[in-house]
């Protein structure tokens, strides 16, 4: 009696200490963020929130081809199976749409969804307008002006300029199920519990803070993209240890973003760190105004030539690659740019000797840094390490420091605005994501593009760039185009028109049950092909 | 003594009123708007000043505090900016969560410092009393965020005993009184009670040593009493003390949580908070912060009716 007494307690906390067996085929996933990113169509939360949130539930009229690893992640037909420019009105663009496709309540997907969806974030006099979502999407598409249904599967939108890339901008648009918003009393706050796209993955369950769990969709249109996973649970965890420690103990089988200093012990416990390049740039961004140091070409370069990026890499650990410009080497847009960027002190001392700068005469300047934040790896070591490499060649190099948000809020003044005036900045540290030509190029180095417009902060005026970048906005030929584009990066690189630093490797670590994850060169991944044994 | 409660109760009024325009001008004073935070960095100024237009943010700030302070009392708290949702219902359901654990810790800590300080007072071994003062200063001196990530990397990845983080398994939602849930709570408990084990030990162990070098305990000695007789009275003496500073701990643990909370991926007010502070959503600090001083403050009026109710010397107007 005793003895199967003992044996059931036994038993008991076993079964109650063991961790729970999930079906094969759970994927668990702890992000960076500290809440779930927003479900309603369009995901706040940077692209974390479009990768976790975006591109799980739901589809743009053009997707990322995300299945490979050795290439730069381009678009493809998503929603849309065509689209072209209408001859001779480079303003109207045609999009087919894909027949067949079911939301995940099972109503159809069709020109009507499209206007709908488009009127949600962009008409606000419209019922379903939700300022949530128009906030995250206005911004992708600044050149959308019109939008309107030809027929069932067609529709026609209208840019406000000839925007030969306007293709990209489209795949930051996701298309919610406008029959769920009316089954749910009109009420988004609801549709967030209960969003109802037309993606590879349905959502089971969202518990604010605590985790979005999805399943697969089989009725997924996209057939060879039908998810292999049963589930992916997705756990908010802000604290880089708290996101190792829950890899390590099992609770979870991937983790975004490690830090360095976890990745030994992360490997020593079996795990894999996941990297690849992608579309990201860790640089600074100078001042172009009259009487800053910048102008100087030479400085520039100087500045340029100063940097041991080899140094830093070792400093994070190798989680980074050096930066040879805007976009990475074998990126279609690099181009052929004569001038190299590499580690070059006493070619720095010597522009900075041309340029008139002397021991006595230092070039002042003053980066706007901050502490932590999206994209920005390890700011402080990083920003001071950069800074002990200016100085040794002959800068004077100090910082304004500022956490993320306010760094933020201070690029949305251009560098004559009153905020770095009073700082006495002239250059900001924004690690910026390079993913379609108008993020890359046009918003940052574009004249017309000066905050609050764009995100030219430096006030960056050269007509010679504006006209080469518009040029690569007007060309419809996609080899005319990326030609375009790799004429602006080696102009860029050749005027040395930043400080080029680091590109980030986009870390991940996943338990060794992970298989089958392609880790694309893009902010962007596909879930897809995962499977978890 | 009710008449004296009811009289505390309205002089929370006026410090709730101070309380709130403290909670308003702090959040406010913060540098960061809260619409930049939600927009992504190169949205255009039109979305962001409609979206100021929409939440309210683009009137003066006594406007602001002026519709806030309405929808506060009518017990709205109005919408959080970040998810939507209305602030009441987010404080409500991480309120709950961080109260789960705030008691587990404050049981903890409070009754291995009663018996820890009694056990120090009483010792006629120094070396007991120099253990107990060892263990409490530790207690205060240690970050309990640093300790909560050893205890993890121990407990956790290296043992493998518990699970580092979240309130309950992967297939559960919100928090229930079985095994499962209370082996995600031994973690942060330990590790919130840390502070106020140390402080409460340190009270109880030097109020008991005061009372007992009281004459009235030599009294008690010389009735006959024996020294479990004794140690009532003496408990009884000391409640007073050890309740107040009860009172502030347990509020201490309430609004003190976030690293805790943050290191364990805990979903209560301290995460919560930790996520509003980085959107900059301000309708869901002001909420937070305020439901944190109001309990404050509703903790300190209870626990000061107990201390009368407890020691009736304590006389109050």
């Amino acid at each position: 009696m005793f003895k199967s007494f003992r044996l059931a307690v036994a038993a008991g906390l076993l079964a109650a200490t063991a961790t729970p067996a999930f079906a094969q085929g759970t994927l668990r996933i702890g992000m960076t963020a500290a809440d779930i990113p927003q479900t309603t169509g369009q995901p706040d939360q940077g692209f974390e929130g479009f990768r976790f949130a975006g591109y799980t539930i739901y589809d743009a009229l053009v997707n990322w081809d995300l299945s490979k690893a050795d290439a730069i992640a381009d678009i493809k037909p998503g929603l849309a199976t065509e689209w072209s420019a209408v001859e001779g009105d480079g303003k109207r663009w045609i999009f087919k749409l894909r027949q067949g496709v079911k939301f995940h309540d099972g109503t159809d997907f069709d020109a009507d969804v499209v206007v709908w969806n488009l009127d949600k974030i962009l008409n606000d006099k419209s019922p379903q307008f939700d300022p949530k979502q128009a906030a995250q999407a206005r911004g992708r598409v600044p050149t959308l002006v019109g939008w309107k249904a030809i027929d069932k599967h067609t529709v026609e939108l209208t840019t406000r300029v000839v925007n030969s890339l306007f293709p990209y901008d489209m795949s930051y648009i996701f298309y919610s199920s406008p029959a769920q918003w009316e089954k749910l009393g009109k009420d988004w706050v609801k549709v967030g519990l209960q969003p109802v796209g037309t993606g590879p993955f349905k959502v089971d369950r969202v518990v604010p803070r605590e985790r979005l769990e999805l399943s697969r969709f089989d009725g997924y249109w996209d057939k060879a993209r039908v998810p292999k996973l049963d589930k992916v649970l997705l756990f908010p965890m802000p604290e880089a240890a708290t996101r190792t420690a829950a890899l390590l103990a099992g609770q979870v089988d991937w983790i975004e973003v490690p830090a360095p200093d976890a990745v030994p012990r992360l490997k020593q416990g079996g795990m894999s760190i996941v990297t690849n390049k992608y579309p990201h740039n860790w640089a600074y961004q100078p001042s172009m105004v009259e009487g800053s140091p910048w102008t100087d070409i030479r400085v520039r370069k100087a500045a340029n030539l100063a940097i041991d990026r080899a140094g830093l890499n070792k400093l994070l650990g190798g989680l980074m690659i050096e930066s040879k410009g805007h976009v990475y080497p074998g990126h279609p847009w690099f181009g052929t740019p004569a001038f190299d960027i590499k580690y070059d002190p006493a070619a720095a001392k010597k522009l900075l000797a041309e340029a008139g700068y002397s021991a006595t005469k230092k070039p002042k300047i003053k980066i706007a840094i901050s502490t932590s934040g999206s994209g920005q790896m390890l700011p402080l070591p990083m920003n001071e390490y950069v800074q002990e490499n200016l100085n040794a060649v002959g800068f004077d190099t100090s910082f304004e420091v500022m956490e993320w948000n306010a760094l933020v809020n201070f690029s949305f003044q251009p560098v004559t605005g009153e905020n770095a005036k009073k700082a006495g900045v002239n250059g900001i540290n924004i690690s910026r994501a390079t993913v379609d030509p108008y993020s890359a190029f046009m918003r940052l180095y574009h004249g017309d593009y000066v905050p609050p417009r764009g995100a030219n902060w430096g006030m960056l005026k050269d007509p010679k760039l504006d006209a080469l970048i518009n040029t690569a906005h007007t060309s419809f030929d996609r080899t005319e185009q990326t030609k375009a584009l790799a004429d602006v990066h080696t102009y860029i690189v050749d005027q040395a028109y930043w400080v080029y630093i680091a590109y980030d490797l986009n870390p991940r670590a996943m338990s060794p049950k992970v298989k089958g994850f392609v880790q694309a060169q893009s902010w962007f991944q596909d879930l897809t092909p995962v499977t978890v044994q | 003594m009710l008449l004296y409660a009811l009289r505390r109760l309205i002089y929370l009024v006026p410090v709730a009123f101070g309380v709130s325009l403290l909670v308003f001008a702090l959040v406010h004073l913060a540098p960061g708007d809260p619409i930049s935070a939600i927009v992504p960095p190169d949205a255009p100024k039109e979305v962001v000043d409609k979206l100021k237009e929409y939440y309210g943010f683009d009137k003066p700030l006594p406007v602001q505090y002026g519709r806030w302070l309405l929808v506060t009392l009518s017990g709205d708290f109005g919408t959080s900016i970040g998810t939507g949702r209305p602030v009441a219902q987010e404080v409500g359901s991480a309120f709950g969560n961080t109260i789960i654990l705030a008691i587990a810790a404050c049981l903890l800590a409070f009754s291995l410092a009663v018996v820890l300080g009694t056990a120090a007072a009483y010792a006629k071994s120094r070396m007991v009393d120099r253990l107990v003062t060892s263990i409490s200063l530790v207690g205060v001196s240690v970050p309990h965020f640093w300790l909560a990530i050893v205890l993890v990397i121990v407990f956790s990845v290296e043992l493998g005993m518990l699970p580092p983080m979240g309130i309950g398994p992967e297939n559960a939602t919100g928090w229930r009184l079985d095994w499962p849930h209370i082996q995600h709570m031994i973690l942060p408990t330990i590790a919130l009670s840390v502070i106020p084990l140390g402080v409460m030990t340190r009270t109880v162990r030097s109020t008991i040593k005061e009372i007992l070098s009281l004459e009235f305990v030599t009294a008690l000695q010389a009735k006959g009493m024996n020294d479990r007789q004794i140690l009532f009275h003496v408990l009884k003496n000391a409640a007073p003390v050890c309740l107040a500073v009860m009172g502030l701990q347990a509020g201490n643990l309430i609004g003190g949580s976030i690293l805790i909370e943050t290191v364990f991926a805990w979903p209560g007010t301290g995460f919560l908070l930790n996520s509003a502070i980085f959107r900059r959503d301000l309708p869901i600090l002001q909420g937070t912060t305020l439901v944190l001083a109001f309990f404050f403050m509703v903790l300190n009026l209870t626990v000061d009716v107990i201390q009368t109710m407890v020691d009736p010397r304590i006389k109050r107007g």
